[in-house]
């Protein structure tokens, strides 16, 4: 028998269990082992003070499915569990979440500093729309970490990006980002939708704020548009003057602040009662549970993931056909020891390379790929691919292709779970065509 | 709101309600190494229905400063002076787990400005775990993980808080690492390791009293919470099933329901 004494452990739920389990109770729920889906807009009110308490905040519960819904409710404790966040709140796709973001943390005249590698669509987010909203951006290239802290102004309010920059894999060093952002006292916003909390969990690196599509590792299918936001709670709202809509009574809930009132899930509470109030992205509980559907085998899906992203990093990097391979487990990426200390569990399934022969060679490839998907999505179970030039960053200019770090020759390619055999000669298929281009375009 | 108790900056939580002293007071403690920020599905509603709701950080808890008293003696005459501070005369306590040694020692001093007494999660006596009071003491954040995952019955294990989207046990987590470990939730824990009257002090409490207890609670085990409520003449006790020691936050709607019916009909409200 041994008389060392047992150490002490907590025994919280791990990450596999959180992923089927987290924020979902069947005893409350009539015995149901699977979630329900609450297909309904509004909730009975006990009496008039029950009414009265819930639209006063002064006790949890549903009103109406815009602001909550119980079966969104899941996926929300779910995805805060999971990422280590004190709160989330689910929206109708990753772009509205990003969208209540902003409109939570900033005003007319506030400025946020931008990486400049991000998805398409985000891009013209914070350079076209956000300034019709009197918020400007300054974007600063992903890896010039001294850039941020140069572009901060009086008046921003915070630091956005992409951990793993869309399209072109440059990664953020976040750890160095967080203390340029946290010095200003401002917070650092991560979109980690390549990432998923399995791979990486930002607020372990002093992130403050996560944003997800669901639409894409999470859910996993293919089958359902989602987004989130999930607070780190952090960040002190009130360490300086620079949000007063966070601390200063607001008068849309009787002179609450947000920030003295419920501290670490101040952000998302705002955002709930007055982003979804306001604005109303909100997310259908049908899509709420597509997505909790793939949240269940998140880590066996994205093990097999990343395990085929590898094995087509090197099937690319030897092949005659291909010009270069960006993915962060390649040895010769530039970020690849800042990539195994922020994603030690797997470097996600997103790889970009150029194909010989350039934009002509592209369109002919991804014309005759069979197998693999041409479209517009990411993380699917399926391997997808885009050429992005012509596809997601179409609506940029030149200028603004090449600041992204864009060429014509590249292609964006998220990795599915098929063997991967399978992937390796539905690619053949699509070089031998590429080395053609003019031959196959003719036919 | 901010006000001065010997000399220090105190930070409550009003709920959302501007401070009037025609109202009645509550006041609401919280328990080892947390903040104010416990009680926000208790303290919104009474603020709403004609009370001043004070739920207050601790000395060098939250956002209030100064050092973390060292003892409950010393934070039972602290509540004292915070109902002088604020300008009243009376007030009715709500303690939670550590908050509960507190409001019982401080209802046995000053029994005539104590009108009602309602504990959460209490005992007449916490003894620590000297491992854990070991790692609070030296500042390791385990101590945290720990009393969070002990203050979590199975079922909060789980997740599922009455506000959508809040994850419980992450969120209990960041408020007690809000300041430094050592400074609160190590002192904190020593004070209640050494507070030894909880029982002799539960034996002078005449002023109406309420005990809820949960069937899950490892932190202050039911049992102990009924041997407490059987010292004070005329205690009433509500027992959650299925839920542990954070009671305030795994069944917020439940504790607001007892709550509220205990306090209004001892303590009326002021009428609008």
């Amino acid at each position: 028998m041994s008389d060392k004494k047992k150490e002490l452990k907590p025994n919280t739920y791990k990450f596999d269990t959180l992923s089927l389990h987290a924020g979902y109770q069947p005893h409350k729920n009539a015995g149901s082992r699977q979630v329900p889906i609450y297909q309904t807009t509004s909730y009975l009110f006990d009496d008039v003070d029950h009414a009265a308490a819930l639209f006063n905040l002064e006790r949890g519960g549903h009103i109406y499915s815009r602001i909550s819904n119980p079966t969104v409710g899941v996926l929300e404790e779910r995805v805060a569990s999971l990422e280590g966040g004190t709160a989330a709140l689910a929206t109708s796709s990753g772009m509205s979440a990003i969208f209540l973001t902003v409109m939570t943390l900033c005003e007319a005249g506030d400025h946020l500093v931008v990486s400049s590698q991000l998805y398409g669509g985000t891009v013209n987010l914070f350079r076209l729309t956000l300034p019709k909203f009197g918020i400007k951006c300054t974007f600063v290239k992903p890896r010039d970490t001294e850039g941020f802290k140069k572009a901060i102004q009086k008046n921003t309010k915070g630091i956005f990006g992409e951990l793993v920059g869309n399209p072109g894999n440059e990664i953020m060093n976040m750890p160095e980002i967080v203390k340029i952002a946290h010095d200003a006292g401002i917070p650092l916003m991560v979109d980690a939708t390549y990432q998923t909390p399995y791979l990486c969990k930002p607020f372990e690196h002093g992130a403050d704020i996560v944003i997800h599509s669901l639409t894409k590792w999470m859910a996993g299918h293919g089958s359902s548009m989602a987004g989130i936001l999930v607070e780190g709670g952090k960040f002190d709202w009130m360490q300086n003057d620079k949000f007063p809509t966070m601390t200063k009574p607001y008068e849309g809930y009787h002179g609450l602040s947000f920030a003295e009132e419920f501290g670490p899930t101040a952000f998302t509470m705002k955002a709930r009662a007055e982003g979804m109030r306001d604005f109303g992205p909100c997310l259908s509980p049908q899509n709420a549970w597509n997505v909790l559907q793939g949240i269940e085998t998140l880590s066996v899906r994205m093990k097999k993931h990343c395990s085929n992203a590898e094995e087509m990093v090197k099937y690319l990097s030897n092949h005659e056909s291909v010009a270069w391979v960006s993915h962060p487990s390649a040895p010769n990426h530039p970020d690849a020891e800042l990539a195994n200390k922020l994603l030690p569990n797997g470097k996600g399934s997103m790889i970009a390379f150029g194909i010989k022969g350039g934009k002509d060679a592209g369109v002919a490839f991804i014309n005759n790929v069979k197998l693999a998907s041409h479209l517009a999505n990411v993380g699917d179970t399926r391997t997808l691919v885009i050429h992005p030039a012509s596809g997601t960053h179409s609506q940029m200019d030149e200028a603004t292709l090449k600041f992204a770090g864009l060429s014509h020759d590249m292609i964006r390619l998220s990795v599915g779970i098929e063997d991967i055999d399978d992937i390796k000669n539905d690619f053949e298929i699509g070089f031998r065509a590429a080395r053609k281009p003019r031959l196959v375009s003719n036919q | 709101m901010k006000f001065k108790v010997n000399g220090h900056e105190v930070f409550a939580s009003t709920g959302g309600r501007p401070f009037d002293k025609k109202k009645p007071l509550i006041i609401f403690v919280h328990g080892s190494g947390l903040t104010h920020m416990t009680w926000v599905l208790q303290t919104r509603y009474f603020a709403f229905h004609g009370y001043n709701s004070l739920a207050v950080d601790l000395p060098g808890h939250g956002l209030s400063s100064g050092k973390s008293l060292k003892s409950i003696e010393e934070m039972a005459d602290w509540v004292s002076d915070v109902i002088d501070a604020v300008g009243h005369k009376e007030a009715s306590l709500v303690g939670h787990s550590q908050g509960c040694l507190v409001t019982v020692e401080c209802t046995s001093r000053y029994p005539n400005k104590i009108k009602t007494l309602s504990l959460m999660g209490g005992a007449g006596a916490i003894p620590m775990n000297p491992e854990l009071l070991s790692l609070a003491e030296n500042n390791d954040p385990k101590a945290v993980d720990l009393m969070m995952d002990w203050a979590h019955g199975p079922a909060g294990h789980f997740g599922g808080h009455p506000v959508p989207g809040l994850y419980h046990i992450n969120t209990g987590t960041m408020l007690a690492k809000t300041r430094t470990i050592q400074n609160t939730l190590g002192v904190d824990f020593r004070a209640c390791d050494n507070y030894k009257n909880g029982f002799e002090a539960a034996k002078k409490i005449k002023c109406p009293t309420l005990s809820i207890l949960a069937t899950d609670d490892k932190m202050c085990p039911i049992k102990e919470g009924k041997k407490l409520a059987s010292l004070i003449d005329g205690s009433q006790v509500d027992i959650i099933d299925n839920c542990g020691h954070m009671m305030l936050l795994e069944e917020a709607d439940r504790v607001l329901t007892v709550l509220k019916k205990f306090i209004t009909t001892n303590y009326p409200p002021l009428s609008s």
